[in-house]
């Protein structure tokens, strides 16, 4: 049986870079969804809700 | 003793950086984009979109132009993750995150991949595929013609490679209008014959450095003299080339005086580039050069989005 690996263990600093990494992918994944909304506004206007099913 | 060496080396380790976790933080990323050459590719292609005929909507045009932009960084970043090994031997370029370290080849190569899927894909569906396809091709041209193939190969490098550089206004407008227009064809021409006087300008300041990095730049090929004269060459066709958007009617006045003063403006210092070939007063003009290259360029394009953006637009002929 393999000797499972040990836990990684990040340094404060990485932990830190980590933390800004997530919080700017966040913040651009929250960007793009407002941005979507507003071009299918656009595009759409009135229209959005005249569609047929 | 012993305990305090110990401890001196669990400091040392616990300060090393750990195996498979990204050393980059966020501004490391965005360097990757290279965000001046992005700031070039947005304000050329807004200018394109500016001097267009038809409109879209607001939103549309600002996301289109995000994703243009988005494309450069990606193509950028690219360019980067292809480039690290001769980057870290120039001294312009090796403190980018790769040579530095900050970034592993992989990451980068993961980030510019998919940020160019998702740029056009994006500007795909909020505009047109034509300009999405015209924004694939860039990023390929870029990454694949220019910095895979001829970069390395051929002194005709940034020539060729400069078509990468011109062709946002096109796709900028290609966006808005749906088809390719004279317009951005002529935006497109000033800018690619605007790229040869620019970088061989730098190139004879920096030739030690292409020489270490083995880029066959054309100071580096065709020796310093024979780069001079392609230089005053290039600047010839490029300064009556920038009047064209006067004669094709969409330069107004302004755009006529600016354009003809820049273009004297170049002319005389390629000129200058020409005569001077020995010594600190070759390299201080060839800087100048560059340096005004920038302006030139800047102020043609600023010209013409101030006289469209702004309805300060009044034609020279009729």
């Amino acid at each position: 049986m393999a000797r499972p690996n040990p836990p990684v263990r990040l340094t404060p600093e990485e932990q830190k870079r980590r933390r800004q990494r997530s919080m700017a992918l966040a913040l651009a994944l929250g960007i793009f969804c407002i941005l979507l909304f507003a071009v299918t506004l656009a595009k759409l206007g009135p229209g959005i809700m005249q569609r047929p099913l | 003793m012993s305990s305090m060496s110990n401890a001196l080396t669990e400091a040392h380790v616990e300060s090393l950086p750990t195996a498979g976790v990204s050393q980059g933080d966020v501004s490391d990323f965005f360097a990757l984009l290279k965000p001046r050459v992005m700031f070039l590719v947005v304000f050329t292609a807004l200018v394109g979109m500016v001097v267009s005929p038809s409109s879209v909507h607001p939103i549309v045009a600002f996301v289109s132009l995000l994703m243009i932009a988005v494309g450069g960084g990606a193509s950028g970043c690219l360019n980067m993750w292809w480039d690290a090994d001769i980057d870290a031997v120039m001294t312009r370029t090796r403190k980018r995150p790769i040579p530095a370290g900050k970034i592993e080849p992989g990451e980068a190569l993961a980030f510019g991949v998919t940020l160019s899927a998702g740029s056009v894909i994006i500007l795909g569906l909020v505009s047109n595929w034509l300009a999405a396809g015209l924004l694939a091709f860039t990023i390929f041209f870029y990454v694949v013609v220019y910095s895979m193939w001829l970069k390395r190969s051929t002194p005709q490098n940034i020539v060729i490679g400069g078509a990468a550089g011109a062709l946002p206004p096109i796709v900028a407008q290609a966006a808005v209008t749906g088809h390719v227009a004279w317009d951005s064809v002529i935006l497109f021409a000033i800018i690619f014959m605007w790229t040869p006087p620019h970088f061989w300008a730098l190139a004879l300041v920096k030739s030690g450095d292409y020489e270490r990095a083995g880029i066959p730049m054309m100071p580096n090929v065709a020796g310093p003299d024979s780069t001079r004269f392609q230089i005053l060459a290039y600047t010839i066709l490029l300064a009556p080339l920038g009047l064209a958007p006067v004669v094709l009617g969409f330069g107004g006045l302004a755009y006529a005086i600016i354009s003809l003063i820049g273009g004297f403006g170049m002319l005389a210092l390629a000129v200058q580039v020409y005569r001077l070939r020995e010594g600190e007063p070759a390299m201080r003009v060839a800087q100048q050069l560059f340096g005004f290259s920038i302006l030139y360029l800047f102020l043609l394009f600023a010209t013409l989005l101030v006289e469209h953006g702004f309805g300060f637009f009044r034609p020279v002929f009729g």
